[in-house]
């Protein structure tokens, strides 16, 4: 069968000098009188590997600015350079392309009701091309011990805790290899220690892959895992600290 | 093969049906209700159209001979004998036989009530009938006043056959006529008939003493082995006069089953039967199908996220409207079988699963199943991954 590389072009794009590139980004809900502008000239620039965290009150935009990033929404102002792609004038199929490689983690964890923990996992790597049936499943697996849930593997979601979903769903992010992280506030459902497990355990597999990652949160016990912290408000960035270097 | 089975995924759709067992259990209770619906409907008319023919399937005949008058085995006009007579000039012709057909009025012995029966006249002597077992008891015709009754006519016309077995001798009238039953036949019932009785010529001619001289109302030709039957009918046609029409024995059982197809409303009423299963099927697949794509959408939404193709979210539903067509299928395909034998031992009523109607229904249950789903596939345009955050 012939194997579909399509998105393998992006890989073996050169290596862009940032995982993510905003410039003079402008984003507006609304039309006519009711326009209203949430994202104003935004610049961002994230590097491979990066851990950068965004803050700010809610409403302020960031969620807008992950699904800008995501290639989830079209661009209307301003250019998006995500893995050295350019997003702004992107069509449907190439932001498609383009989100197998960003992994995402939700709020709510996300996870196929139907599908066992395993299953649920293999959605992500059967995303991977050219790789048979078992290995795809392997790697699943591998992936589930890789957060903790060895143990877990036939369970389906509702017989999992909340912080057993997320690291489930961590675990799916991951198995596409992804080389961008997007996360909107995986915490939030959570109890601080394990909030703070699973957090670990995001930024800890991140890394090991080279991935880099931008996590909006509003929890501040878990901002000293950022390499950067980005504060947002009003649709503004400001740039906060470099906290841990 | 191989490589497919290696390239293949996790089966979402077969996941996302049978996680959800109740569910499931609706809408194949649904497709399967709708598919035996359509099984009986169309079984009824099908039997119901076959049964019109039970006698015409039994004459020995390769080419028939009919009036143009005639439109029905319940309304058969007479045509010149002389023209039977004439197609024997044909080289492909090996043997002839003219029969007399009317409906008459038998009397039943035991309650002295009436009922129509349909009345066949032959010589003893010619084949009538492919069944051999015939002949032997033609012979007992040739007396005058003789009948063979059908065995298989129904029970308003009288213990004939009970009485007969257990020895009597049974009379009776036919058209204000004595008839004694020299035995018995088994031909079984049809649309216009609910009875038959054979009778010579002789008798024929007795009871019916207006019959025009020389007029018989259907010719049987057997042709020789390997001869081309419709070429031989078409060059009869073209030969005789316009006052017979040559059919060959395919076409007189067509023509009898055209008349109860386009003169009645018996096509029409159950072929309207199927439909409404048909439409109740659309119906259920749909809501099961669209509630499921509702009830999913985030997931859905997820998955497109996750950088799925919208097309390969829309492979999934139409391949749960797949999986729901072939586990809806079975069950009706072997309810139809079990009610057609019901109906079969109830009725006598000749339905029976066959290759086309069976290929039909799973026909129209695919495409109810796919219709139904490529509804459903517009509630995935709701899906919106940028909502999910």
């Amino acid at each position: 069968m012939p194997i579909r590389l399509k998105s393998s072009e992006l890989m073996s794009a050169a290596a862009p000098r940032h995982a993510i590139a905003l410039q003079g980004l402008n984003h507006w809900y609304g039309k006519g009188d009711t326009r209203r502008q949430v994202l104003q000239g935004i610049d961002l620039a994230v590097a491979p590997g990066e851990v950068v965290l965004l803050t700010g009150p809610s409403g302020c935009g960031k969620t807008t600015l992950l699904t800008l990033v995501g290639a989830l929404r079209q661009v209307q102002e301003g250019s998006v350079q995500v893995l050295g792609r350019q997003l702004a004038g992107a069509s449907q199929g190439q932001r498609q392309q383009l989100r197998r490689s960003i992994g995402m983690i939700f709020q709510g964890h996300n996870l196929l009701r139907c599908l066992t923990a395993e299953q649920n996992v293999q959605m992500g790597s059967d995303l991977l091309p050219g790789l048979a049936y078992r290995a795809r499943r392997d790697q699943a697996r591998e992936w589930l011990r890789a957060v903790g849930l060895g143990d877990e593997l036939h369970k389906l979601p509702h017989d999992l805790s909340g912080g057993q979903k997320q690291r489930v769903a961590i675990a799916r992010a991951l198995a596409a290899h992804p080389r961008l992280l997007l996360a909107d506030e995986p915490t939030a459902a959570l109890d601080s220690r394990t909030g703070r497990e699973v957090v670990e355990l995001l930024q800890r597999l991140a890394r090991d892959q080279g991935c880099a990652v931008l996590m909006v949160t509003h929890d501040p016990r878990i901002l000293d895992i950022a390499d950067r912290l980005v504060r947002m408000e009003d649709g503004r960035l400001k740039a906060l600290t470099t906290a841990v270097q | 093969m191989a490589a497919r089975w290696r390239a293949r995924r996790i089966p979402l759709a077969w996941l996302l049906l049978t996680r959800q067992p109740v569910r499931l259990a609706v809408a194949l209770a649904g497709i399967s209700f709708a598919g035996i619906l359509m099984f009986m409907q169309l079984g009824f008319r099908d039997g119901l159209f076959d049964a019109s023919v039970t006698i015409h399937r039994l004459f020995d005949a390769d080419l028939v001979l009919i009036s143009p008058r005639s439109t029905s085995s319940v309304s058969m006009a007479g045509f010149p004998r002389r023209r039977l007579v004439q197609a024997m000039a044909a080289p492909e012709v090996e043997g002839i036989t003219p029969v007399h057909w009317t409906l008459l009025l038998w009397r039943n012995p035991e309650t002295r009530a009436t009922r129509s029966v349909l009345a066949l006249g032959f010589e003893p002597g010619d084949p009538l009938f492919t069944d051999p077992s015939l002949a032997p008891k033609a012979r007992l015709l040739s007396q005058k006043g003789r009948v063979l009754f059908d065995e298989q006519s129904r029970p308003e016309f009288g213990p004939v056959a009970a009485w007969f077995k257990a020895g009597r001798t049974v009379e009776s009238e036919i058209a204000g006529k004595r008839v004694r039953v020299a035995g018995l036949v088994g031909l079984g019932t049809s649309f216009g008939a609910d009875g038959n009785l054979l009778t010579s010529s002789e008798t024929f001619l007795e009871l019916l003493p207006n019959t025009p001289p020389g007029s018989i109302e259907v010719g049987l030709v057997r042709l020789r082995p390997g001869s081309d039957a419709a070429a031989v009918a078409r060059r009869l046609q073209g030969q005789l006069p316009s006052d017979v029409t040559v059919l060959t024995k395919d076409g007189f059982i067509a023509f009898e089953q055209n008349y109860w197809r386009t003169s009645t409303s018996i096509g029409f009423i159950f072929s309207l039967g199927a439909a409404m299963g048909f439409v109740v099927g659309c119906v259920i697949v749909y809501q099961v199908l669209y509630s499921d794509v509702s009830d999913h959408l985030p997931e859905y939404a997820t998955l497109m996220a996750m950088g799925y193709r919208l097309s390969s979210l829309l492979g999934v539903v139409a391949r749960e409207g797949l999986l729901l067509a072939a586990f809806g299928y079975l069950p009706a395909y072997a309810a139809g079988q079990g009610l057609y034998w019901l109906v079969r031992s109830a009725t006598q009523l000749p339905v029976a699963m066959n290759a086309t109607r069976a290929f039909t229904v799973l026909t129209m249950i695919l495409v109810m199943c796919m219709a139904s789903a490529a509804l459903a596939m517009r509630r995935l345009a709701d899906a919106d991954p940028a909502e999910i955050f």
